[in-house]
């Protein structure tokens, strides 16, 4: 026990005095997180809370189109922007350019008179078919054009225009839909419609079932935070391949090796210190980017990180995802032979491993053989183990087959470690 | 442990009893082939030879870094494959490299190392004192070695080689690169570790300082043994006055390094 001790003592005063090494483990993942965090923050709160910028240029000055402008606005998409009626297309085409919004919309100088000449040969043939006289479709208006004309700047996404049409036509149709009803029920009664039976027929839909598949049945949505600090706590976690890769192969290559094999101890005990070391640094980490998400981030306008209510959960996937880590650092720091296959080699494999395990692109939107392949990244299995606590809400009885997934990872990566260090001879 | 007496010495396995020894690297031809040697336990024991006879090979057998192909090498009667970890603790190792963590200071290094050859804490700190007053380097002992000098570093070297007070040292060019002063220390601290009953086996081209050092001597040359003998006894036999002289009449004066 007294040699592990000093084995592990001797690992830290070692790494204690390699600034370069802690720049990358400390330093790095903080400014990561933030800068990451920081530029997706736009993107995601555009997805997931804010409106989206609708220009609106009304010509027309019927009551149709404010009706139509308020179901707009009621539906809850948009920030509607209006400008002047007196703007045309090209001036219309200059302001998306600019990127004042990416979408517009134009309604007609004769919207209203759509909407009523519509809504009345709609009306008369119903009142037809209930066996009624016809008294309203006679004097219409013949239109051509469309009721409304939507701009798009290219960049937006096809969803987005998709949703955005979808909304202007629900809009569009409760307008015809009143208009409609309001035409029937004055033939058939010969008078108003009251607004009271009108809102019931019209806006009285029936509530969709919404349920968050949260483990916690939590309705608190994801935010760009809680995807990004456990996504880079991982990364940061695997980076301690650049000082623990390398500090194998530096100490292979050094003297101090050679006579340590000539004494009365097991290299094992050298891997054990150094695992026990790193899984230090990786809980350090993990609270270091764990305390920026929660106190620094609020300061610059980012969301707060929110920790999992559990936990025991949280400590347990942290413990063994940074033992993970250690056991791919190690890994690579027994088969290369210099520090510079160590250094290289360690970190393209971190980030093609991040990149492929889902960290820098969720894994949900992957398709095929890219999907197959973040099976293989153990970066994968850890963001899994902490979007279960992090995103789904779940607690320590809902992640063991995260757990289990991991130490497998763990022993698999062990046993070629050990391997190694037996075939080269170490051991 | 203190100076041994004949009748203890005779009692005493051989330091070193090499057996029919055959080694070779792979893909290449036998460095050594039925190789025997024997050292006796408190000798002073010089293996002398040009560039590439084998010296290096040799003790890096005989400190279980490299495995024979066949024969056996015993350490005080014990077979070096059978009992690796119960005879690492008889023996220190001096290596020509620098051999110890250089951002570490002397005294984390003495401890690691200590802890490693066995020894409790209490009798590192107690061994750390006295070797770092003897190798005058207490002024030093919390400071990096890296910022040291290159005989500094070399006692360093040596401190971590006895801090566990072996029965067996093996010295792999001790004194490469050092000034006068230096050599001098280290040469008394390894005759007075000799005196209170470690034997040393000890390799260098450093001849004059050989021939204040050894008391018995080797010469192998490709792989062979070519002389085995008293120091004295061998210098009289070859009307030598100097190990230089001797050293050349039985190896030549060809260079050694081609085959490299």
């Amino acid at each position: 026990m007294y040699k592990l001790w000093a084995t592990i003592l001797k690992d830290v005063r070692v790494m204690r005095r390699d600034w370069l090494g802690l720049t990358f483990m400390f330093v790095m993942p903080v400014l990561l997180v933030l800068i990451v965090t920081g530029m997706q923050s736009g993107t995601f709160e555009l997805v997931s809370k804010n409106k989206l910028p609708l220009l609106l240029c009304n010509k027309d000055t019927g009551a149709a189109s404010l009706q139509f402008i308020r179901a707009v606005d009621t539906m809850g998409l948009f920030e509607v922007r209006q400008i002047p009626g007196t703007q045309n297309e090209e001036m219309i085409r200059e302001r998306l350019y600019r990127k004042d919004a990416l979408l517009a919309v134009v309604l007609p100088a004769d919207f209203s008179a759509q909407v009523a000449s519509r809504t009345r040969v709609l009306a008369g043939k119903a009142l037809k078919s209930f066996g009624l006289d016809d008294s309203v479709s006679g004097g219409t208006v013949k239109t051509t054009g469309a009721p409304l004309t939507l701009y798009y700047h290219p960049v937006l996404q096809e969803s987005f225009r998709r949703s955005a049409e979808g909304t202007l036509y629900s809009a569009l149709q409760l307008v015809e839909s009143r208009q409609l009803l309001k035409t029937l029920y004055f033939s058939i009664n010969e008078k108003e419609l009251p607004d009271t039976l009108g809102n019931e027929l019209l806006s009285n839909r029936e509530k969709i079932s919404e349920i968050p598949v949260s483990r916690s049945n939590s309705r608190k949505s994801p935010t760009v935070t809680q995807h990004n600090v456990p996504a880079w706590t991982i990364f940061a976690m695997f980076f301690v391949v650049v000082s623990l890769g390398s500090g194998i192969v530096r100490e292979k290559r050094s003297g101090s090796f050679i006579r340590l094999r000539t004494m009365p101890t097991s290299y094992v005990l050298t891997i054990l210190s150094k695992q026990i070391t790193y899984i230090g640094v990786t809980m350090i980490q993990t609270i270091l980017v764990f305390a920026v998400g929660v106190w620094i981030f609020p300061l610059v306008g980012l969301p707060r990180l929110d920790l999992p209510d559990d936990w025991s959960g949280l400590v347990l996937i942290s413990i063994l995802c940074g033992w993970c880590a250690v056991s791919y650092a190690i890994c690579v720091g027994v088969f290369a032979d210099t520090e510079e296959q160590a250094n290289g080699f360690g970190v393209i494999s971190i980030v093609i491993l991040a990149a492929i395990g889902g960290l820098m692109i969720p894994d949900f939107i992957l398709t095929g053989p890219f999907r197959t392949a973040t099976k293989f990244s153990p970066l994968h299995w850890c963001l899994d183990a902490y979007y279960s606590l992090f995103l789904e809400g779940g607690k320590l009885k809902d992640v063991w087959s995260n757990v289990l997934s991991l130490v497998l990872i763990i022993a698999g990566l062990q046993g070629i470690a050990l391997w190694g260090l037996k075939r080269k001879n170490l051991i | 442990m203190g100076p041994m007496s004949a009748n203890q010495l005779d009692r005493i396995p051989p330091a070193i009893l090499i057996d029919d020894l055959t080694f070779h690297y792979p893909d290449q031809t036998e460095l050594f082939a039925e190789f025997n040697l024997r050292v006796e336990a408190g000798q002073r024991f010089g293996l002398f030879g040009p560039n590439g006879a084998g010296k290096t090979t040799l003790m890096n057998l005989m400190t279980g870094l490299l495995t024979p192909t066949s024969g056996s090498i015993r350490l005080f009667g014990k077979d070096m494959q059978k009992h690796h970890l119960r005879i690492n603790r008889l023996f220190g190792f001096v290596p020509q490299d620098f051999a110890f963590y250089q951002e570490l200071s002397p005294v984390e290094n003495l401890a690691f190392f200590g802890a490693w050859s066995g020894m409790t804490g209490a009798a590192i700190r107690r061994r750390t004192r006295e070797l770092l007053e003897i190798l005058g380097l207490a002024a030093v002992r919390h400071k990096k070695v890296q910022q040291f000098s290159g005989g500094m570093k070399r006692r360093v070297n040596l401190a971590i080689g006895v801090i566990h007070q072996p029965r067996l040292l093996f010295l792999d060019e001790p004194t490469v690169g050092v000034d006068v002063q230096t050599r001098h220390a280290i040469v008394n601290y390894l005759k007075q570790l000799n005196e209170s009953g470690t034997t040393l086996i000890y390799t260098s081209h450093q001849l004059g300082e050989a021939e204040e050092l050894c008391n018995m001597v080797a010469m192998i040359d490709e792989g062979r043994i070519i002389a085995y003998e008293a120091l004295d006894s061998l210098l009289s036999k070859h009307r030598q006055d100097g190990l230089e002289g001797l050293f050349l009449e039985l190896t030549g004066k060809n260079f050694r390094d081609h085959n490299v």
